[in-house]
Order: C-alpha cells, then sequence, then structure tokens
C-alpha cells in the first residue's frame, strides 16, 4: 500500500474536478474492491476521492415506466428494492446471486460496474499483466485460466468482467448515465464495458474525469419470463464460472423476444443480439435453446482449463431458457439448481 | 475415578465465550507496549534461484522507517542447526530467515522491514527492490513422481511403513475381485482465522514477554531461547488465546523470529504480523498421489492390499506423515504390502495439517473400498463389516478398544442406509441425481507427557494450571470441568491458566492429544491435593477419617468425605484452618503406560455417510446430509466435542469439493492465495450434519478415558462424499477437490 491524499466530494462537479486535477486520482465508493486492490498494491491511486456523499443515492420512478438507479445505492438497497422487486425482478436476483449480504451492504450501483477482474495474475504485482502493466505479457494465456474467458479475448488478455449485477442490466438494455468535464452524457450497456483488443488496462468506455451517476432501466415486457442463473465452484460466495441472464417474451409457443446475457465468459457482459434477433418467432422450445445456445457459443474458444465453460455455457443457456419460458426463475435462496 | 459426574460428560459452554465474543480475548497481535515497532517481512517472488541484488534505498528513507535487514546485515545468530531445531522439527536443515542469497520457494521471507507504524514498515516493504536470478521450478507432485525417495532419517519409527505381511502381488493377482487406481490430492492451506503474529515486550531487565501464535508456548520460548541464546529463564512466551491453527502452529514461524531479532538488535519492543497471503506459504498439506490396490475374493474379505504414497517436500527439509500405514490396519488382510515415498518439490515444507497423513491415506483407502465393492458386487458397509479386524496387525498388537461396529449401525441407522439402492445412478430427486456414499476414519490415539498444577485455596476457589494450548478446541472448558469434578464445585469456582511457557511442562497441542495429556495431569494433581488434604484431616484431633484411605474418600460439598457415607467427613476449610495452610497446592506429570504401550496400540475410529445431490448436466454437487458416528471414548464435553467433529466434517468437505493451492508451475508460484479464490466452504455449502458418539469405555487409552477428537472429525470425509458422488453419477473422480470441470470431463462408468 502507498500513501495517498484523501479528500470527500460534495458534489458530482468537484469530483469531476478531482480527477480532472489528478490523472492518478481514484473514487472511493462502497470501496468493497478498490481498497483490496490498495492492499495489494494493484491500485496504487495517489488521490483517493471519496464520493459517498454525492446525491445519488435515490432510487425515482420514471414516467415511462422505467427507474434510475443512483450511483450510490447500495447493491442490497437495490435488490431489495420494492419497484425493483416487481418490474426489474431479474435485477434483484442477479444481485443476490453475487458475493455476501456484507458485501451487498457496503458495495454500490457505480462501483459493481467498475469492479475489476479477478484474474489471479492481475491481482498479484509480481506478476505480469496487460491489464495492470500494459505491454507486460498475459500470463493466463498457458497458465492458470480456469476462470477466464471463452468469448471475444485477444491475444493481450483473456480477462473476464465478475460483475453479477452488470450481466442483468446487460440483458435489460439499461443505459448508465455519466458526468464528466463536457457535462453529463448516456452510454448504452452494451458499448460501456470493451473487449480487451490490444488495450485490456481499459474496462470500459468512459473518459477521462468521467464519474457514473446512475443506471436507467426501461420498462419491459418480461414479467415472470427471465431466470438469473449462476454457476460457480462453491454454492455461495463466489465468482460465476459461467452466469446466464435470460428474459424472453413469449406467444403462442412462441419467442416474441429473447435475450440472453452471459456473465464469467468474457471481458464484458457478453451479448448478441444479432443472434437473438433470429430467434424471434421460433418455437420457445427445447431444440431452439440448443440451436440459440449454439449460435451463441458458435465463436467460443478454451484456453486449456477453461475448456469445459464451453459445454457448460451452452447446458446453463438452455437450462436457463426452460426456466425463463417456463416462468420459475431462478430462487436465489435455494441452492439446488432448477 | 470419576463416576457420577456433575461435571464431566455435560455439555458446558465455554469458560472462555464470554471473553471471546466481548473482544476481551487478546490475541497475539493484540498487546501493545510503549515504544514498539512494527515489522514487516518482504516475501520472494520466485520459487528457486538466487537474490542477486537488493535494493533498500527508497525504503531506508520512507518516513518512519527504522531499519531493513536482509541476508547481508542480520544479526548474528546460532550457528549449529540443532540450535534452530523445534519440538516439531524436521529430518534436514531447519529455514533460517535471511541465512543466505538462496531462495528456496515461493513467499520465502528476505527481507525484513522495522518501522514506527505498522503502516510505515508495510509501505516501505513495498518499495525494496530484489534482484533474482531465477531457476526453474518444480512444484507439480504429479510430475515429479518418479523423483521420489524413502525418507533416509525418518522423523518417526512409525510412521515408516511396516515390513510387507504375506505375498500382496500374488495375493492381487490370484483374487477374484480387484481394483487399483491413482488418487491425487492437492496441495491445501490452513488459513486459520487468526494470522500469524508475535508481539515482544522488552521488560526493564532484559527479560522478553512475548504474545506469539503458537500451538506450544514452551515449544517457541526454546527456539528462540536457542537460536539467540538467551536464558530461559528470562524469557516467557504466551499463547493465552489462539484463534485456531489446525497443526499450522505446531512450529514457530517466521514472524517469531523477526519480532524477537529486530527487539534484540533495537532495543525495543516489536510486533510483526503476517498477511493473509503469507499463510499460502508456509507449513501446507503435502499434495500427494497415491496408488491403491485392493483385491477381495468372491464373498469380499480382503486377499491383498497395497498402498503407494509420494507427497510433497521442501528441498531443505524431509516432512513426513503417517500416510499410507492405515492401510495396514484399518481391515484385515494377510498380504499387505505399503511403501511411502517423498519428492522435493521448490515449495515451503509442508506440515501438519488435522489428521496429517490419515485424511490424505484413508481418502485414498477409502474410495478404493467404494471401487472394490462395487467390483465385487456387495454393499459398501457391508465389505467393510466383513472385513472388521480387532487388532493392530502392522505391530502385531491388541487394540484397547474399537466401537466401530457400534459406528457403523448407529451411523447407518440414523443415516437410513438400509434403503440405498446400489446402483450407481439409480437414486433420483427431481432433475438431481442423488448419491449415498460412506468411508471409515481411523486416527492414533495418543497420550504424551505433561504436567499439571493444581491449587486449592481456602476460600473454596481452585486454580489449574498447565502450559496446554487452546486452539479453539475447549481446552479451558475441559481441565475447569475436570477440577470442578474432583473438587464438587462449580465450573466457574475454576480458573484454568493455561497458554504460557512458565506454567507446568506441556507439549505442543497438537494430534489431538491434549485432551487425554493435560486432562490427566490435571486430575492426578487433583487427586494429589485430595491426598494432602486428608493427610492433614488425620492428624486433626478426633478426625473422622482417622482410618480412611485415599481412594476411600472424595469432595462433596465442600467436605472431604467418605465415598460411602457422605455424613462421615471434615470440610475443607476446616482442614486447611487446622493445618495452618492458606492452599494446597499440588503437581502432577503424567505420561502413556509404557506397560500398555507395549502390548496394544490405541486408535478412534468413525463411520462417515454422506448424502450427495448432484445436478449431473451443469456439474454442481451439493451435499445434503452427513451422518458421522465417532468412537472416540470417553466425551467430556459434549457440546465442545461435538464442534470438534463439525469442523472436521466441514473441512473434509472443503477436501472434497473445493480447496485447492493452485500453482503456476512455470513459476512455481501459488496464485490463489486469498480466500476470496482459495475457496473453503462457504454457509450455502453446510447442510445437515449430525454427530453421533458412540459408547467407549476405555480406560487404557489414557487414564481419564479419552481419546481425542481433533483429528478424527475430518478423516474419511472426503472419501464418503467422492463414493457419494459415484454413487449419483457413475464418475468415479479420483483426483480432488470435485470441481465442476471434472464432473463434467468425466465419463460415467
Ligand atoms: C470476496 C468478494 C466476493 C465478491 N463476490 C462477488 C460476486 O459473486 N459477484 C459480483 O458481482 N461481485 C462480487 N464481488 C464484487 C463486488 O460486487 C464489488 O466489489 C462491488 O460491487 C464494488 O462496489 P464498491 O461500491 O464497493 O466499489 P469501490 O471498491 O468503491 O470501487 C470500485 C471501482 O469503481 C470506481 N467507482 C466507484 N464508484 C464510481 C462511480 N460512481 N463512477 C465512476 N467510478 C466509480 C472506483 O474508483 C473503483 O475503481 C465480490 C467482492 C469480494 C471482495
Ligand atoms: S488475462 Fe488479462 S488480467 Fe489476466 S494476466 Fe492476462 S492480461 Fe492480465
Amino acid at each position: 500500500m502507498k500513501p495517498f491524499s484523501y479528500t470527500r466530494a460534495e458534489s458530482v462537479r468537484d469530483a469531476v474536478a478531482a480527477l480532472m486535477a489528478n490523472p492518478q486520482a481514484q473514487l472511493l465508493a462502497g470501496g468493497t474492491n478498490l481498497i483490496d486492490l490498495i492492499k495489494y498494491d494493484v491500485a496504487e491511486p495517489e488521490a483517493v476521492i471519496d464520493i459517498n456523499r454525492l446525491p445519488l443515492k435515490e432510487i425515482v420512478e420514471l414516467p415511462d415506466g422505467g427507474l434510475r438507479i443512483g450511483a450510490l445505492v447500495s447493491n442490497s438497497a437495490v435488490a431489495y428494492d420494492p419497484r425493483v422487486k416487481q418490474h426489474f425482478p431479474l435485477l434483484s436476483s442477479a444481485i443476490l446471486a453475487g458475493a455476501s449480504p456484507q458485501l451487498r451492504n457496503a458495495a454500490t450501483t457505480g462501483g459493481n460496474l467498475l469492479q475489476r477482474t479477478r484474474c489471479y495474475y492481475f491481482y498479484d504485482p509480481a506478476s505480469p499483466c496487460n491489464k495492470r502493466d500494459p505491454g507486460s505479457g498475459c500470463p493466463a494465456i498457458g497458465g492458470l485460466n480456469r476462470i477466464h474467458a471463452i468469448l471475444g479475448a485477444s491475444d493481450a488478455c483473456i480477462a473476464v468482467h465478475p460483475s453479477d449485477m452488470c450481466v442483468a442490466l446487460a440483458a435489460l438494455d439499461a443505459t448508465v448515465e455519466v458526468e464528466g468535464p463536457d457535462g453529463a452524457r448516456e452510454i448504452g450497456f452494451a458499448d460501456f464495458h470493451r473487449l480487451p483488443g490490444d488495450g485490456p488496462d481499459r474496462d470500459n468506455t468512459l473518459r477521462r474525469g468521467e464519474i457514473v451517476t446512475g443506471v436507467r432501466l426501461e420498462a419491459n415486457h418480461f414479467a415472470g419470463h427471465h431466470t438469473y442463473l449462476k454457476l460457480r465452484d462453491r454454492l455461495s460466495y463466489a465468482f460465476a464460472l459461467v452466469s446466464v441472464a435470460a428474459a424472453v417474451q413469449v406467444a403462442d409457443g412462441r419467442f416474441v423476444e429473447v435475450r440472453v446475457a452471459l456473465g464469467g465468459v468474457a471481458h464484458k457482459p457478453w451479448r448478441d443480439p444479432l443472434a437473438e434477433a433470429e430467434f424471434a418467432g421460433a418455437p420457445a422450445g427445447e431444440e431452439t435453446f440448443i440451436r440459440l445456445a449454439d449460435r451463441l457459443l458458435a465463436g467460443a474458444e478454451g484456453r486449456g482449463h477453461n475448456d469445459f465453460k464451453i459445454p457448460l455455457a451452452h447446458r446453463a443457456i438452455v437450462r436457463a431458457l426452460r426456466q425463463a419460458v417456463s416462468g420459475h426463475p431462478q430462487d436465489q435462496t435455494v441452492k439446488a439448481i432448477q | 475415578m470419576l463416576n457420577q459426574s456433575k461435571t464431566v460428560g455435560l455439555p458446558v459452554s465455554r469458560i472462555d465465550g464470554p471473553l471471546k465474543v466481548t473482544g476481551q480475548a487478546r490475541y497475539a497481535a493484540e498487546h501493545f507496549g510503549p515504544g514498539m515497532l512494527y515489522g514487516h517481512v518482504v516475501s520472494a517472488t520466485i520459487a528457486t534461484g538466487r537474490i542477486r541484488a537488493i535494493h533498500t534505498a527508497a525504503a531506508e528513507h520512507f518516513p518512519g522507517v527504522v531499519k531493513i535487514y536482509t541476508h547481508d546485515n542480520r544479526p548474528k545468530t546460532a550457528y549449529r542447526d540443532s540450535r534452530w531445531k523445534d519440538a516439531v522439527a524436521l529430518p534436514g536443515h531447519p529455514f533460517r530467515p535471511l541465512e543466505n542469497d538462496r531462495v528456496l520457494f515461493d513467499g520465502q521471507p528476505v527481507a525484513f522491514v522495522v518501522a514506527e507504524s505498522p503502516e510505515a514498515a508495510r509501505d516501505a516493504a513495498g518499495l525494496v527492490q530484489i534482484e533474482y536470478l531465477s531457476e526453474e521450478p518444480h512444484t507439480d507432485i504429479v510430475a515429479q513422481r518418479h523423483e521420489s525417495y524413502e525418507p533416509p532419517v525418518p522423523r518417526m519409527k512409525q510412521f515408516m511403513p511396516p515390513p510387507p505381511r504375506g505375498d500382496a502381488e500374488a495375493a492381487f493377482a490370484a483374487a477374484a475381485h480387484r481394483v487399483s487406481a491413482d488418487y491425487v490430492l492437492s496441495g491445501e492451506h490452513h488459513n486459520p482465522m487468526e494470522l500469524f503474529a508475535s508481539t515482544v515486550l522488552l521488560g526493564t531487565d532484559g527479560a522478553l514477554t512475548i504474545h506469539d501464535k503458537t500451538q506450544g508456548s514452551q515449544n517457541s520460548c526454546d527456539y528462540i531461547c536457542g537460536v539467540f541464546s538467551l536464558d530461559p529463564g528470562k524469557v516467557v512466551v504466551k499463547n493465552s488465546f489462539v484463534g485456531g491453527a489446525f497443526g499450522q502452529a505446531l512450529r514457530p514461524k517466521h514472524q517469531l523470529f523477526f519480532a524477537v531479532m529486530a527487539s534484540l538488535d533495537l532495543n525495543r519492543s516489536m510486533k510483526v504480523e503476517m498477511t493473509r497471503q503469507d499463510m499460502f506459504y508456509l507449513t501446507w498439506r503435502p499434495s500427494c498421489i497415491q496408488t491403491v490396490s485392493l483385491a477381495a475374493d468372491a464373498e469380499g474379505h480382503l486377499q491383498a492390499v497395497m498402498h503407494h504414497a509420494v507427497h510433497a517436500t521442501s528441498r531443505h527439509e524431509d516432512y513426513q506423515e503417517n500416510v499410507a500405514n492405515w492401510s495396514g490396519l484399518a481391515y484385515k488382510c494377510e498380504n499387505v504390502k505399503i511403501s511411502y515415498e517423498i519428492a522435493k518439490l521448490d515449495l515451503a515444507t509442508p506440515g501438519d495439517m488435522r489428521a496429517p497423513g490419515a485424511a490424505t491415506g484413508m481418502t485414498a483407502l477409502e474410495a478404493a473400498m467404494d471401487e472394490l465393492a462395487y467390483a465385487a458386487g456387495i454393499d459398501p458397509l457391508e465389505l467393510r463389516i466383513r472385513n472388521f479386524v480387532h487388532r493392530d496387525q502392522n505391530q502385531d498388537k491388541a487394540i484397547t478398544s474399537k466401537a466401530l461396529h457400534a459406528c457403523y449401525r448407529e451411523g447407518a441407522a440414523r443415516f437410513g442406509w438400509a434403503e440405498r439402492s446400489a446402483a450407481p445412478r439409480s437414486m433420483r430427486e427431481g432433475d438431481d441425481l442423488v448419491g449415498w456414499g460412506m468411508a471409515g476414519g481411523i486416527w492414533e490415539a495418543m497420550m504424551s507427557k505433561g504436567e499439571a498444577k493444581v491449587r486449592l485455596s481456602v476460600d473454596g476457589s481452585v486454580t489449574v494450571s498447565a502450559a496446554a494450548s487452546d486452539i479453539g478446541t475447549g481446552t479451558y472448558t475441559i481441565l475447569g470441568q475436570l477440577a470442578a469434578e474432583a473438587f464438587d464445585c462449580p465450573v466457574d469456582a475454576v480458573s484454568v491458566e493455561i497458554g504460557a511457557s512458565d506454567l507446568p511442562k506441556t507439549g505442543v497441542e497438537g494430534g489431538s492429544w491434549t485432551a487425554a495429556t493435560t486432562g490427566s495431569a490435571v486430575q492426578a494433581a487433583a487427586k494429589a491435593v485430595i491426598k494432602t488434604l486428608l493427610t492433614h484431616a488425620q492428624s486433626m484431633e478426633n478426625s473422622p477419617l482417622k482410618e480412611a484411605k485415599v481412594q476411600q474418600v472424595e469432595i462433596a460439598e465442600g467436605r472431604l468425605v467418605l465415598e460411602s457415607n457422605h455424613q462421615i467427613g471434615v470440610s475443607m476449610v476446616d482442614i486447611l484452618e487446622a493445618a495452618g495452610l492458606e492452599a494446597i497446592e499440588e503437581h502432577a506429570k503424567v505420561g502413556p503406560d509404557m506397560l500398555t504401550m507395549m502390548r496394544y496400540a490405541s486408535y478412534s475410529h468413525s463411520a462417515v455417510f454422506v448424502e450427495v445431490k448432484v445436478d449431473e448436466e451443469l456439474g454442481i454437487v451439493r451435499v445434503t446430509r452427513v451422518v458421522s458416528a465417532i468412537g472416540a471414548g470417553r466425551i467430556l464435553n459434549p457440546k465442545t466435542a461435538r464442534s470438534q467433529i463439525l469442523g472436521g466434517i466441514v473441512m473434509g468437505i472443503g477436501m472434497a469439493l473445493h480447496e485447492e493451492g493452485m500453482i503456476d508451475h512455470r513459476t512455481g508460484r501459488i496464485m490463489n492465495h486469498n480466500l476470496a479464490e482459495y475457496h473453503v466452504p462457504a454457509h450455502a455449502d453446510i447442510r445437515d450434519i449430525e454427530v453421533i458418539f458412540v459408547e467407549e469405555d476405555d480406560d487404557m487409552a489414557s487414564p481419564i478415558g479419552v481419546k481425542g477428537l481433533g483429528e478424527i472429525g475430518i478423516v474419511g470425509v472426503a472419501a464418503a462424499v467422492s463414493n457419494a458422488v459415484f454413487h449419483a453419477t457413475g464418475k468415479r473422480i479420483r483426483t480432488l477437490p470435485i470441481t465442476v470441470d471434472k464432473i463434467l470431463q468425466s465419463e460415467a462408468v
């Protein structure tokens, strides 16, 4: 751990100014990820800007039936909010599948979006890692990569984004609201996180000085037809090996719309809207589920230890679609998979 | 003897519980003194090679830094290896921090920073730059299995394989049913809650009081006095409370060395605490590869048992544990061949971890027994019953007791084993496959040499003291119970003083022998007090106990009375007053009975039954039910006893499904060195667990009839889980832990 200065931002403008003033500044929200990274000497901010006093702690209903969730609303508060539970149960479920109650109480919506990968080498400053130290190499390739990406990886980095919440947000087509030196702007969820390409040090498309102020959700038609299915190495308190957020609309036994977002498989929550569109109108049955899984995983590539994720993701997609179509979403309080 | 128990045998709550839950119990890092300095260790980031250069300038200039130690400037320490050997030391060259430029394992301490605050020490440690000359590491036990050797110097005689019996190979070849397979266990890391820490408080006269995280205060004290040539009269090591240890804290760790070294060198009090990452580099359960071959006749009677084990050790020491010998004594068999070897890896020296050896070896044997049961078409429990033996065939000795039939019977009944359908994949519940598996466990019931002091005061209070350690097991409580029983007083009238090196001599807290040893010593000292009381009572005028023998008296309600007639007796206060004494204090020494040991061996036993539910498509295993029936002699306190077994079972589930130190063999480094990525069971992984203690009277195992409970709970659990996974899925997964990928990638038979 290195010494850093600590200041409290009193307004979003303050926070933006502080970020602009020092390129080595970092925002502190719940601290559940940042503090760990500082302790491991992975993050070495010169300035820590505490944003917990900013007025971003509300969940507001929008006229069109949607919700705006402030960046500082805790993961627990989102998961247990009656409006979220009623209209966006998929989001509630995904959050409850992650971390532990203590962590969810501290973790924030903004922080969850920006949490960093759990790649072993990234966390170990003595190892090379292109994400932590651009150009130093990627030891996960040819090394321990059981938890790594099967989709959208590059030769520079095969890390995955570890969030559960974001997988649901991807399926729900959320919008990320940000504010920076040039004012406010919106980023569609699919464009918020990036693939590694040759610049894995950048996880997302935030520009310098920008802060996430909230996440917006639009009303949808998924009602009871959704699920969040998370597969992991123990029954709780572990990151996803593979997770699936599925949301479907079915009429007369056919898909009107089907959305599938995958977690634990790529550098960002993975969605393929083109593939999804091809299945509109297809019968909402086992054969379609299998074809859709085939299609989503067509480009999947294993790296050795993580080869199993390809069949695992395939089966998980099929199971999740079964759950979503039947209207029996995975209950996160029971550990049996339904 | 302690017959009609008023406290012993009852579920007394921990007497140290209130201190612990209110934060008043202080652990090694929670002591402070004036002028204290803080140390932080810099750990190597290569597995093998040399240090070419250490650059400390930046760190030295860091505000608050007092001194940085490396192999170039460390103070002189003892020269001969013998001075560095602690009570649990191994054959080989004991590790000496900062000895020279050689790096022997990932995480080896290579520099030590002392500063005015822990933060400054830690920050500055990050500024120390080290240049290495790396060499090629070898850290994979499977790859190194053929580089193995028989330990030239045995750690203990009984760890060496017994001579072969009969002709195992010929019997194997001729038998009706045969199984033979390799079983691989990953390295495991203890990770008790409390980190290793030492606080050295400097007294005015040069005396040192050291609070150390250890399972043996006297072992730490002797080690420090040997290494630094200190006067043992001037050093006291305390470990009043220990936040879990599981064997990892049997041997002194480098934080103790550093704290004392810097304290002596700088003449200041010192504190050093390790990080969680550091906990992964030291004293781990060695990775192990075993080949077990079993053969039986048509009725399932074992004809041949062959067990070959190779586990990891370090470059500098020959760690050894009893992995394979259990196979020669668990079941009746005339043809047995056991071999045991170790292989050097570029890793830290492994060490004892809960049921060392047995947890590893019995996992392989009991999985192989399950395979044999299927090969022979016999129920796995029935196969074990058919091969029951009431003798230690390895040593050709009788055994003191073995209530294993009762374990089988009561465990099976409770679990409902009779309802099991034998065929794999034949039991289902909804989409889940259901599997029922079982295994047996065994652990040596040991008693070591130990001493204790008991003091009875005129106000009726009792003090018990011994240099024993309570590593969370309940030692405080059971010693209090034993004394309360002897003096017929409430447990809270007894004060228990343990956890300091200046108390009566006691070995390290390991091997499940503390209750038997220190408990017996307390009982002996209490008896000695009663004997002295009687002597004084008999010199009183008109003493009603004039003719009484010590075996005929006991204490009841504050009086020394005749056992046969409580009306006849004298009050203890009167006896003490008449003798003009404030208190009576007696000291006792106990040890194993050599005559008994020559003729008998003593073991605790268990039968573990496990239910798993497996979502086969997704490879997810849930352990939904465990019943463990234990035969371990007398149970002093069913509450703390049950906790020991529960803890062992949870750890066994971790061994089966979760725990694995992940090493990048290209660099020889452990990469999942944190509790987010090194998995142990979470609450959600643990469901119904039932513990049964079967009746077992055994006054040969120890004078108080106790066999010990710290280890037996884990033995066999991992095998029972993997056998249950086989029953559920038809997949025999012989490399632990059984993770999603292995379920997905293996074929059902
Ligand atoms: C042991 C453990 C297990 C976990 N398991 C899971 C799991 O199973 N599933 C899961 O999804 N997560 C899991 N988590 C991760 C957890 O969800 C994240 O740590 C948490 O969501 C981060 O939120 P925070 O508010 O604490 O962020 P912080 O740690 O405060 O910040 C994280 C990053 O986000 C930046 N940041 C924070 N707020 C903003 C903002 N408004 N605008 C711009 N940047 C911002 C910070 O600068 C920092 O870089 C686990 C964490 C731990 C420690
Ligand atoms: S996968 Fe990415 S994060 Fe991991 S070592 Fe490679 S570059 Fe670093």
